[in-house]
């Protein structure tokens, strides 16, 4: 029962990431013969085998990966993420819808023959757009921002100016908060968000200045856990002196962190500790298991989040796993920090695939890490058993929608008791899961519970972009419709599944927000 | 455990809405699945019924032997189509009898009106009277339309007072002396005079039409100076620009600009320019992607909310699910790599067509990738096309073949499957760039399949 309660300890570094080998190759060890000396046990697979193909990732040392060394591209050359940009490309010979042009029959073959068939890398995303611009009208940076070229330059024309690397990376990719509503809006499917992750990784890698303050700055504001777990010790006094007037004054000058916004406040208790006080799981049920993915926020910061998400979940009979865990990337992403994030992916994915092979899903109560492990992990990183946690993971209600009679369920509990009203706000990631109208569907019918949608705007703050000194106005710009939206709305309590947004919202409101698994907790008396 | 509703209908784009929106107004709970945010984005937010009736024969018999893909070796020739109707239902006749408007019949393409009317309330006009409306449209064409956005009501052609056309260096695409030279050489009823103004220019050279709707929203200061202040100061020493047949000036009595004049407070933006330039303001709608599309967009997303339908955008409808006794019990909804099942007692077709992604196709034919219906089509594909890009491209009516119901059938002509019903661009039959007919025809055929899959699902 308590199988589960140790705490994510960062001794699973040593694990993973340390020593001359690297996490590839203790992931790809790992994969060929669980038994080999890792010390650990060989993580239950489901169905293994369709992503092990040699990792081409290149964490620092320049090692080139085996299988590639013939490539005539050193290990510079490449990009920081492995989403099988360049693992694919060995596979054209091999692919259907092409031959080798060698072998045309003269007289009867079609112009296309004479193209490579097979998989293709991103150019295939290049090529699926046919620059309808839908886009960037549907870019929140681009709307406010004069600096900020727009999605479509972003994605598919950089792509092509970099393609011969004679063109260094427009500066304006740090810009793009990452919130993904290009993926939504494209009517092609063209990745954009992926060729966004990739030229911001590489320009961070390649271009950036690893001693500017914007770097360290970012690097910070990217490795959210570790601070918070340095905070999350001393809560109260963390919470403090955060937010103490003269050292604001001295982060934004110093570290251009804008002294407006006020850093959230550290729980006395984090999730994992309450988790393991209450002696872990109270529901034991083999047949129905999830494991919980509580991301940093609901563990060091909003962990009624966490505890709320245990209550449904075990209402429902389900045996809650909460295996250890890292950061889900999001921050990392969208600061170009995809080392920092490829490290936490090993830790999430090794020990999710676990949970997977003793028959778990994996739930998340944050849209972005959701969404992180869903698209964000197999586009960038080529880890054993990542398409699996791609597949077997699911937002919170989500779930509950898909494999629970949920509205049965809360008609039964009959509702509240006293009349709540919440302005609710989607989520710029929700959305492209086609989440964001679950909160407000959910909710409709029960009685006591009035939830207004405040409309589709984005809230300006896309997880750390906000809290960047020279990003502060613009993400306040972008907030403003979503802030008299939400004064217009009847309810005085905002709710959303995302933590950053609910930080912008009570930000730009001073409204207490919440998250829709407490709103599930109370009306089934959960 | 399924994801249920009464009825499912499949696609975001005005098809679909109005499926949506005709099934749940007789009584059915409805869900709307749309793969990607709507495609209304890329619309001019014009609502077209039947413009133009084209030739289905072409002027002399083709060449024998496949098309030559513009090679231009004897070329084909076709007749002008007729038109632009004065009124669309009139045409509907001599429209080929596999026209949709044929098979649903002219009161669907009223009663879809009538719902669009109810729906874009007083955002939109032209439901008055059901003749064509003549509205200019980016380019220098004239449309014959049945519905427009209230926004360009001021610009129609038939009206005859003195038009200025305001251009921007920074929006290429868009040539205000072009313009207004070719609405003059299509002989409307008026004078009108393009110029170019500047006040884009304070923006990036390629900014978005959002970022200037954006400005003109907030009033926000261009160098100082209020947005729709700057706009309308930059406009003013045009206006006695056009030059009568006489050489006499005339003060212009209304000005066109193209569609950005605010997004949310488009109607406020458009009465202080007008009040700052005592003349009537007008837009002029553009290519995608387009204010007035996703005005209409945000309109009609309102209306499902307005009336219990429940919506996701995000996520593909991927293929059948479920199915027996000629019924589809659930369809397969693709979330991030796992499927879902989404169960209904009807379902509403409504992806699109080639260009929609609502059918698929390759070198090998043309298909239908969500329920795999039939579509009609030439096993040769070089008969898919003809030489005269403007001629009857037959790939053009692609589509599937619906019977009085919406339902469609097969190759024989029967009914594929009792509960599925088709509505839009996925409907083969119609050739919607030539007719300007594609929204007529989400209205009429979304209409009609909202009404019987509802129908159906109450059985």
């Amino acid at each position: 029962m308590t199988r589960h309660t140790d705490d994510d300890g960062d001794a699973e570094d040593s694990n993973g990431t340390n020593g001359p080998s690297g996490g590839r190759d203790a992931a790809r060890e790992r994969a060929g013969c669980g038994d080999c000396g890792c010390g650990s046990p060989s993580p239950g697979v489901p169905e293994a085998g369709r992503d092990e193909q040699p990792s081409i990732f290149v964490p620092d040392e320049g090692e080139v990966p085996e299988g590639e060394a013939g490539g005539g591209r050193g290990a510079s050359d490449r990009a920081a993420t492995d989403g099988g940009v360049e693992s694919a490309s060995g596979g054209a010979e091999s692919a259907p819808g092409g031959t080798d042009s060698t072998e045309l029959d003269p007289d009867a073959y079609d112009p296309v023959d004479v193209f490579p068939g097979g998989d293709l890398d991103l150019r295939e995303g290049a090529d699926s757009c046919y620059k309808c611009t839908s886009c960037d009208t549907s870019c929140p940076v681009a709307e406010v921002d004069d600096e900020f070229p727009g999605p479509k330059f972003q994605g598919p024309e950089q792509w092509r100016l970099k393609r011969k690397g004679d063109h260094d990376i427009d500066e304006s990719i740090t810009s793009c908060s990452n919130c993904m509503r290009c993926d939504d809006a494209c009517p092609s499917s063209v990745p954009l968000s992926q060729m966004h992750n990739e030229a911001r990784g590489q320009f961070v890698e390649r271009q950036m200045e690893k001693l500017s303050v914007e770097y360290v700055r970012n690097r910070i504001l990217a490795n959210y856990r570790t601070s918070a777990s340095l905070a999350s010790m001393f809560p109260r006094t963390a919470s403090f002196a955060m937010n103490f007037g003269p050292a604001r004054w001295a982060m934004e000058k110093v570290m251009g962190i804008p002294k407006e916004r006020d850093f959230p406040e550290f729980a006395t208790e984090t999730f994992r500790e309450w988790w393991k006080a209450r002696g872990g799981a109270q529901v034991e049920n083999p047949d129905k298991r999830v494991a919980y993915f509580h991301g940093c926020y609901s563990n060091y910061n909003t962990p009624e989040v966490g505890k709320a998400m245990v209550r449904v979940y075990e209402h429902f009979g389900y045996e809650v796993m909460v295996p250890p865990q890292k950061c889900s990337g999001t921050p990392m992403f969208a600061n170009g920090m995809l080392k920092d994030a490829r490290r936490h992916a090993e830790t999430n994915v090794e020990n999710l695939v676990e949970a997977i092979g003793e028959g778990a899903d994996v739930i998340a109560s944050c849209t972005s890490c959701s969404m992180s492990l869903r698209q964000e992990y197999p586009e960038l990183f080529d880890l054993h058993g990542i398409e699996d946690v791609a597949e077997h993971t699911f937002e919170a209600l989500e779930y509950l929608r898909i494999h629970e009679d949920l509205e049965g369920e809360l008609d039964a509990a009959g509702g509240l008791d006293d009349e709540r009203a919440f302005a609710y706000h989607a989520p710029c990631h929700a959305r492209n899961q086609g989440l964001s109208r679950q909160a407000v569907e959910t909710f409709r019918d029960v009685d006591g519970v009035t939830m207004e949608d405040v409309g589709d705007s984005c809230s300006g703050i896309s997880g750390t972009y906000g809290w960047k000194e020279e990003k502060y106005e613009k993400s306040m710009e972008i907030g403003a419709e979503m802030f008299d939206h939400m004064e217009d709305a009847e309810g005085d309590v905002g709710m959303t599944e995302c933590p950053t947004c609910a930080m912008q919202m009570e930000h730009g409101t001073g409204y207490e927000i919440e998250h829709p698994l407490q709103l599930l907790a109370d009306t089934l008396g959960a | 455990m399924a994801i249920n509703s009464d009825v499912l209908v499949v696609g975001g784009g005005l098809a679909a809405v109005t499926a949506a929106v005709s099934a749940a107004r007789e009584g059915a709970d409805v869900r709307l699945v749309s793969h990607k945010a709507s495609t209304l984005r890329q619309a001019s937010g014009l609502i077209d019924a039947l413009g133009y009736v084209p030739a289905t024969e072409p002027a002399k018999p083709l060449r024998d032997g496949p098309p030559t893909a513009g090679r231009e070796l004897d070329r084909d020739e076709w007749p002008d189509p007729e038109g632009p109707l004065a009124d669309p239902f009139e045409g509907i006749d001599r429209l080929p009898e596999s026209h949709p408007y044929r098979i649903v019949g002219s009161d669907a393409l009223r009663e879809g009106l009538d719902l669009f009317d109810d729906l874009a309330g007083d955002a939109y006009r032209g439901g008055h009277t059901e003749r064509n409306a003549l509205v200019p449209t980016f380019g220098g064409a004239v449309k014959p339309t049945a519905r427009y956005p209230a926004a360009a009501e001021a610009g129609l052609a038939s009206d005859d007072r003195p038009m200025l056309i305001v251009g921007f260096r920074s929006l290429t695409e868009y040539d205000a002396r072009a313009f207004a030279g070719r609405l003059e050489a299509a002989g409307v009823p008026f004078d009108a005079a393009g110029t170019e103004v500047e006040f884009a220019e304070a923006f990036r050279a390629d900014a978005k039409i959002t970022r200037l709707a954006k400005a003109l929203d907030h009033d926000e200061a261009i160098d100082g100076v209020p947005a729709r202040e700057a706009l309308a100061k930059a406009v003013a020493p045009h206006l006695h620009d056009v030059v009568d047949e006489e050489g006499g000036v005339d003060r212009v009595e209304r000005v066109g600009f193209p569609a950005f004049l605010g997004d949310d407070e488009g109607d406020e933006v458009r009465a202080e320019l007008a009040d700052r330039l005592g003349a009537d303001v007008f837009e002029i709608p553009m290519g995608p992607p387009s204010l007035p599309g996703l005005r209409l967009e945000d309109r009609l997303f309102d209306a499902l909310d307005a009336e219990g339908v429940r919506f996701e955008t995000g996520n593909p409808v991927v293929g059948v699910e479920s199915a027996s006794d000629g019924r589809v019990e659930s369809v397969a909804v693709d979330r991030k790599g796992r499927t879902a099942p989404y169960g209904a007692d009807a379902f509403v077709l409504a992806t699109g067509g080639l260009v929609g992604k609502g059918l698929d196709s390759d070198r090998e034919g043309v298909r239908e990738p969500v329920f795999d219906l039939y579509v009609d089509q030439p096993d040769d594909r070089y008969e898919w096309f003809v030489d005269d890009a403007f001629g009857d491209q037959p790939y053009a009516r692609f589509g599937v073949r619906p019977d009085g119901r919406c339902r469609p059938t097969d190759a024989d002509g029967e009914v594929q499957y009792e509960n599925v019903f088709a509505a839009g661009g996925v409907v083969g039959g119609a050739d919607a760039a030539r007719e300007k007919s594609a929204s007529g025809v989400s209205l009429a055929t979304g209409l009609v399949a909202g009404r019987r899959a509802a129908t159906e699902a109450s059985q």
